[in-house]
């Protein structure tokens, strides 16, 4: 599965000229608002207004990015912060707790297993962040966590996507040889998870950290709930920026908004290649 | 289905042994399960408890059965968030998969810099939604907006994209067209390169041109995975909130008319600006049910993709 590009030859038809021009405007349209991000984000607040619009980046880039850093209105480095304390644990904890219930789905027997597997899929399907938002406030108010991290952080271990990918991966990765011959060995059920089954699975746990890392910094509608507006994360922070100099200063929300998304630009170069395939991968075994 | 067989090796069933063996698995799924009890399973079935009263900011709360359900029901309010709801899922959803088949056919061609090509149209997926928001509503403001300035420059009179309903509509599907045609793309791109070649090789011998290939092998191929990604579109395009929050300057009521207000505004509207908790549940609940109604349509819908038509 994992080599499907390579594969390819006889039955891809080579691509017409057609093709590419279609290829070269998907392009384009994907990049354009994102550099249009950066154009802004280094213009003046007159520029941004400009008749006709400016198509190049200008100089402000650096002024306009302590511009953005001081508002009040944003906090944008505590938002920055949280949101790396908040998507870090998620995380770590997604990954943790995927491997194990996959592995326990790929390669263990026990009682109900069937049944528990299409529960977690079903669960997969169901909005629960969305649909259960005011019980979920009023339970944060009860418990006193209004404002805190684990709030944030707690409902979104919820991630049927994770046991699933992993359960896949493991399934493909850990042949049953390898486990039944640790087992001779004496191993228990905790070390072979450990020292067979995680070390095996490392590229797919770094695919579903990856995904699951974009997810959560990119999450939105919870923490503008459940978080004040001088502790957000970094979504909601630039929501504030923009909320508060709408019309009046696209340079600075511009430059906060560019701020926001560098360091999933940054993963994406990084690992593009690694998302890509994660993706196609999770997506043929569904 | 006899789990003592399962692992032949286990030769001194001591009590440890046995108990990694019964236990074990249930203990690794134990953490997953135990967080959707409390943060899915539980907040689901509260959210049906609290639509069902008068609940408000201060707790007091009286039960009133299905008072919240039928003043909704016949509120011209949620009406109006339920046809915008619906309205832009259907603008942006159709052209999003025809848009995303085809690019998928087109990445699946043999050419140099396959890779940048997909990483490229995947780009979109870095972005959060506010960014994208923030971004789009910038492009589509009426007096400044680059959008407006092509328009007239090629001749048109500029749109009034925030205070018009359809105009309104077509940004906002614009924003989410082009946060996940891409990643819809990929998706069909990998189900595709799954279809087996000799049916292509068949039917080029039957000599069908590849358009006829495309549209009696690949559509039809596909079925299972525009079933998945018309899924999640729906759930996604019914639960639309950021991009109309961030197109109305970051107000609930989605324009002044409430042109473009969505269920999901429309619950947060009732649950932070009115301080009603339960008729935010019970709105809550009838997304859910309308998620349920509008995937089974779908499903439907899709499942008569055949391949002769």
């Amino acid at each position: 599965m994992t080599r499907a590009g390579s594969r390819g030859g006889v039955r891809l038809w080579d691509a017409t000229v057609l093709t590419r021009v279609t290829l070269g405007f998907a392009l384009l349209l994907s990049v354009w608002p994102l550099y249009w991000m950066v154009v802004i984000a280094s213009r003046t607040v007159s520029d941004a207004t400009a008749v006709p619009p400016p198509l190049l980046p200008g100089g402000n880039l650096g002024e306009n990015i302590s511009r953005a850093l001081a508002d009040d209105s944003a906090h944008l480095l505590v938002g920055l912060g949280n949101s790396f304390v908040v998507a870090g644990s998620v995380t770590v904890a997604v990954v943790l707790i995927s491997t194990m219930a996959g592995f326990a789905f790929a390669k263990l027997r026990f009682r109900g297993r069937t049944v528990l597997l299409v529960s977690v899929l079903l669960t997969m399907m169901v909005p629960l962040q969305h649909v259960g938002v005011v019980p979920l406030y009023i339970m944060m108010i009860e418990l006193d966590w209004t404002n805190t991290m684990q709030a944030v952080i707690l409902p979104f271990l919820v991630n049927g996507f994770g046991i699933f990918l992993m359960r896949q991966y493991t399934l493909q990765a850990v042949p049953d040889e390898l486990v039944e011959a640790a087992r001779m060995d004496g191993a228990s059920t905790w070390t072979v998870y450990w020292r067979v089954v995680l070390p095996a699975v490392r590229p797919g746990m770094a695919v579903l950290a990856l995904l699951t890392f974009m997810q959560n910094w990119n999450e939105f509608l919870w923490p503008l709930i459940i978080l004040r507006p001088d502790n957000p994360t970094i979504q909601v922070a630039i929501r504030g920026l923009s909320d508060t100099n709408y019309g009046s200063d696209y340079s600075m929300i511009f430059t906060g908004t560019l701020l926001s998304i560098v360091p999933l630009v940054i993963i994406f170069i990084a690992f593009g290649r690694q998302i890509v395939g994660g993706l196609m991968e999770g997506a043929v075994k569904s | 289905m006899t789990p003592k067989a399962a692992h032949g090796a286990n030769r001194r069933p001591g009590i440890r042994a046995r108990f990694d063996l019964k236990a074990m698995p249930y203990l690794l799924i134990s953490p997953y399960f135990l967080l959707f009890a409390v943060f899915g399973l539980f907040p689901l079935g509260f959210t049906l408890w609290v639509s069902l009263h008068s609940w408000r900011l201060a707790g007091d709360k009286e039960f009133i059965g299905f008072d919240n359900y039928g003043f909704l029901l016949t509120n011209a309010g949620f009406w109006n968030a339920t046809g915008n709801t619906l309205g832009m899922f259907v603008m942006a959803t159709i052209p999003q998969l025809v848009l995303a088949i085809l690019l998928a056919n087109a990445l699946n061609k043999r050419m140099r810099g396959r890779l940048l090509y997909r990483m490229g149209i995947l780009l979109p997926m870095v972005t959060s939604v506010v960014a994208v928001a923030i971004v789009f509503s910038q492009l589509f403001s009426p007096q400044y907006g680059m959008v407006n300035w092509l328009l007239e420059t090629v001749g048109l009179d500029p749109v009034q994209w925030q205070s018009e309903k359809l105009p309104s509509w077509l940004a906002i599907s614009a924003m989410v067209d082009w946060r996940w045609t891409g990643y819809n793309a990929i998706i069909f791109l990998a189900a595709m390169q799954t279809i087996p070649r000799d049916l292509y090789e068949a039917a080029a011998i039957d000599g069908a041109s590849p358009r006829r290939q495309f549209w009696q092998i690949t559509v039809p191929q596909l079925r299972p995975v525009i079933i998945f990604v018309v899924f999640i579109s729906t759930m996604g395009g019914m639960m639309l909130f950021a991009e109309p929050l961030m197109f109305g300057s970051g107000r609930y009521d989605g324009g002044a008319a409430g042109q473009f207000q969505t269920i999901g505004l429309y619950i947060i509207q009732a649950f932070r600006e009115r301080n009603n908790y339960g008729l935010a549940a019970a709105a809550a609940w009838l997304l859910f049910m309308f998620i349920l109604i509008v995937a089974a349509v779908n499903y439907l819908f899709t499942n008569r993709i055949r391949g002769d038509r």
